[in-house]
């Protein structure tokens, strides 16, 4: 329990999606500018990454991984299909995206129009595959740990766009140099936040 | 001739993917903390799209536009696993240091927008270039990057010292912020900044 406990921690504050790996940092400049949307958005992740991943992990453990198999066949216990790990990760996701996409359609009219054009690309989001891959590289011992890594990650995430909305919607009114406007200073805070989240590093339960 | 020149010139500063068209950031700051592995990178990135621009384009009067995403997703992480297996078997160390981010391709901005901006509506041979010249503006940003940061944070270029011993005798040390997540997102700022100060016309209002 302490172990799902830490690695919740850990991927919110320490191994941050966007301050420590970048990931998911082209929806994270585009959609930005107000924290309302971002808001939406970085729950969609959430929402996407809590099922992707573990799906992600059930088929890395039981047909990928080498030697993973086996529970069909003792003879079929030396294959090892990881290299095919990339082509089936995508597609669950491309697959688990478009289901949402429709069950959201269906179920809350308003939610899918606030959405909109974010909530498909979703799918070519890093952030969603970076956490499938780093599932896989890391190897968790079960789907507790799992599920804990990506609802955290997902958290991490967005806390990471609401902060950078809420200040970008702030720095409307300050005068920055001209060059400097928009995606420059977008990256200088964001790397100013990620040296805030530095402070971080080192907490363990 | 003159065309395709152009469309391999434009990418590097004008029409850059990163600082301007701001695609594939995400891949683009993890892996620059040495100079290596950011060549490594960018030749891999430009093998991808160039390739899979070719091929898309070939198939741009067949693909049903409905599905067109995830029949690109689909010829796109083929062509990541066939450099990924390449890379594991040339340049090992390289591709441990890569970790996840050479599966990341996939999810990379780059490609699926090329794709979906150029190969989509233009001929194999186009698309080709047009592939090669993201590339090479992604490995400028990329190279400058892993440039920067492996000298000043390691005193080392290409994994070989470069800083002589008598800077450290007299006091100077190696800028170990350099190596941080954090000041990829600062230098990346500040390239924009630069970057934009010499092109008027790119200024946001």
């Amino acid at each position: 329990m302490q172990e799902i406990i830490n690695i919740f921690v850990k991927s919110i504050f320490i191994d941050n999606m966007v301050f420590a790996f970048f990931l998911g940092m082209c929806s994270y400049l585009a959609v930005s500018k107000t924290v309302k949307t971002s808001m939406g958005l970085g729950l969609a992740v959430v929402f996407v990454l809590l099922i992707t991943v573990p799906i992600n992990y059930l088929i890395n453990e039981f047909i990928l991984k080498e030697g993973a198999l086996a529970w069909l066949s003792p003879s079929l216990a030396s294959v090892d299909l990881s290299f095919l790990s990339f082509i089936l990760f995508i597609a669950v996701i491309a697959a688990i995206v478009q289901l949402v996409e429709m069950f959201v359609e269906k179920v809350s009219p308003t939610l899918y129009s606030q959405l909109g054009i974010f909530l498909p690309l979703i799918a070519v989001n890093c952030a969603i595959m970076g956490a499938s891959l780093f599932m896989q590289q890391r190897d968790y011992a079960n789907i507790g740990e799992v599920l804990s890594f990506s609802l955290g990650s997902g958290i991490g995430w967005l806390l990471a766009i609401v902060g950078l909305a809420a200040i970008r919607e702030r720095i409307r009114y300050a005068h920055v140099p001209a060059p400097l406007k928009g995606l420059g200073i977008t990256f200088i805070i964001t790397g100013l936040m990620a040296i805030a989240f530095m402070s971080f590093i080192g907490i363990k339960l | 001739m003159a065309n395709m020149l152009k469309l391999i010139k434009n990418p590097l500063s004008k029409e850059n993917p990163i600082a301007v068209q701001v695609l594939g950031i995400c891949s683009a700051l993890a892996v620059t903390t040495q100079l290596k592995p950011a060549v490594v990178m960018s030749l891999s990135v430009m093998v991808v799209v160039a390739l899979s621009n070719v091929i898309v384009s070939l198939l741009r009067n067949t693909i049903p536009s409905r599905i067109r995403i995830i029949v690109q997703l689909v010829i796109v992480s083929m062509m990541v696993i066939l450099v990924d297996q390449f890379l594991k078997a040339f340049v090992y160390d390289v591709s441990k240091q890569l970790s996840v981010f050479v599966g990341l391709i996939i999810t990379n901005c780059i490609v699926m927008g090329r794709l979906e901006a150029f190969a989509l509506s233009h001929k194999p041979l186009p698309s080709f270039f047009d592939g090669i010249g993201n590339g090479l503006g992604y490995a400028v940003i990329l190279i400058i990057l892993g440039f920067v940061r492996e000298l000043f944070g390691q005193g080392s270029l290409w994994g070989y010292k470069i800083m002589p011993e008598s800077f450290f005798d007299a006091g100077y040390v190696n800028n170990g912020l350099m190596t941080m997540p954090a000041m990829a997102l600062i230098l990346v700022g500040v390239i924009i900044w630069i970057h934009r100060s010499r092109n008027e016309d790119l200024c946001e209002k």
